[in-house]
């Protein structure tokens, strides 16, 4: 089994990059499963289903999706086993940036918006320098001098990445990047994340809603940088 | 940079899926050619084709060879070994930098050093209205400072053998220097046109309708003569745009 962790800012075309590598991916004679996970609501499923594969959707709800993506993992593997697929497509629902839900023993995919400005891939940190692979996604919405320089920032921050120019609407880069899957390293047990998320629980996991600094506890950062623990 | 160069593009289907009736095209060194069509019929998309050096991977299935070779994969994504140079309809810049930043930047991508930007900056300026500067922002810079950036940032920093040029005559800058700027010495242009002096320029024109390249027509001895009157009057008419620009008044028909 492979696992494919699709990550990526909201709009930049995760959906729409992953329907066209699904249909390489197929024709090439692999068997996907997608499993979806978002925060609220999605109804990217109806999308995926009409591909005629196994389809999944997870709702994080009051859960930080990241964690929900991590903490379902194995459920994930196990549900695509049953389904008969060898490649689990997983695609996150991508809102913070601080964390990256990339297992150490998956193809970790990030998809990135080239129209969102070259000062963009120096913001999205772990999600971005810990990828795989970096698709970038819109680039036919810019000149070619402009793709050329977002590449460039992209290598300045992840320098080992693969980049993959797609575009959702055409199908571009869909060939290139189901190829890449199908190389893609096999699930063992034990993965380990490749990136530490932050600092655990604070007082709005808790319930907190009250917006004075005194009613809250956990490792806290002020605005001027300095950072202290409060509690017991 | 090769001695030889030929591009082959090798025709795909069109918008109906059916096989397009040119099947196989030689494009050699130096030679300008022009993609002309009706609006929608597909000829931005044979350009992009050739940009991405498709591989039967886009909707069109067409194959662009390099001397009768398939292309490395690093020959089609690394900027700094990249044989295309693109100018595309698109007016303006996205990016929130100034014009000095985003030229060293791209000159960095293309394994070039920053001594570069001035010159892109001082061609530029040489086909367009208000002079463009180092400081500005690229996002406040009008359609034609912008298009005027991109051509002379393809002169200078792409300097690529092929150069692939899309619509330049709606770009409000002097269409004809900048043509010359960008083909150079050996290199080989195409160019997506509907203006008959820059079509009739080329050596020869791919006509396309939906989707599929359906004819080649090489310019003849005749059109040529007609391309020398056109440019004639199209000289004039530039003449005239620029004396009201001016804000001067126009004289009398000699």
């Amino acid at each position: 089994m492979k696992l494919v962790v699709l990550a990526g800012t909201p709009g930049s075309g995760k959906t729409s990059v992953l329907v066209h590598t699904i249909k390489s991916l197929v024709r090439n004679g692999k068997k996907p499963a997608v499993v979806k996970v978002d925060c609220l609501w999605t109804d990217d499923d109806q999308r995926f289903a009409k591909l005629d594969i196994p389809v999944h959707v997870g709702l994080a709800k009051d859960m930080c999706p990241d964690h929900f993506t991590i903490y379902n993992t194995e459920e994930m593997l196990g549900w695509a086993e049953d389904k008969g697929a060898d490649i689990v497509l997983n695609e996150t629902a991508g809102l913070c940036l601080r964390c990256a839900p990339y297992p150490d023993e998956c193809l970790a995919i990030c998809v990135i918006d080239v129209t969102t400005g070259p000062n963009t891939p120096l913001k999205v940190g772990p999600l971005l320098t810990t990828a795989d692979i970096v698709v970038t996604t819109k680039g036919d919405l810019v000149s070619q001098a402009e793709r050329e320089v977002f590449r460039e920032r992209v290598l300045d921050v992840n320098p080992g990445c693969s980049i993959v120019e797609a575009n959702g609407l055409t199908g571009k880069g869909a060939f290139e990047l189901a190829e890449m899957i199908s190389e893609g390293p096999e699930v063992h047990d034990k993965m380990i994340l490749r990136y530490n998320p932050p600092l655990a629980i604070c007082s709005l996991c808790t319930g907190e809603t009250r917006v004075a600094r005194k009613h809250h506890m956990g490792v806290l950062r002020q605005i001027d940088g300095f950072m202290e623990y409060k509690g017991e | 940079m090769n001695e030889e160069l030929t591009l082959t593009i090798l025709g795909g289907v069109d918008k109906d899926g059916v096989p397009e009736p040119v099947s196989s095209l030689d494009i050699c060194k130096g030679e300008i050619i022009g993609i002309v069509g009706p609006t929608g019929s597909g000829k931005s998309t044979l350009i992009d084709d050739i940009e991405q050096l498709a591989q039967g991977d886009t909707p069109t299935g067409r194959s662009v060879l390099i001397n009768g070779e398939r292309p490395d994969a690093v020959i089609r994504v690394d900027p700094r070994k990249k044989l295309v140079a693109q100018l595309s309809q698109k007016m303006h810049f996205l990016a929130d930098m100034t014009v000095r930043d985003f030229l060293q930047m791209h000159a960095r991508s293309r394994g070039k050093g920053p001594e570069l930007v001035d010159r892109v900056i001082e061609l530029a300026n040489t086909l367009t209205g208000e002079p463009i500067s180092a400081d500005h922002y690229l996002t406040v810079l009008s359609g034609g400072q912008s298009r005027s950036l991109m051509t002379a940032d393809i002169a200078v920093i792409s300097d690529s053998p092929v150069v692939l040029i899309d619509e330049i005559e709606n770009a409000g800058i002097k269409k004809q220097e900048a043509l010359q700027l960008l083909s150079g010495e050996g290199k080989i242009v195409v160019v997506v046109t509907h203006d008959p002096v820059l079509a009739l320029m080329a050596s020869r024109r791919i006509v396309i309708r939906n989707g599929g390249m359906v004819d080649i027509i090489t310019t003849s001895s005749s059109e040529q003569d007609v391309c020398g009157r056109i440019a004639e009057v199209d000289n004039w008419l530039m003449s005239l745009r620029e004396t009201i620009r001016k804000g001067e008044v126009v004289e009398e028909l000699a």
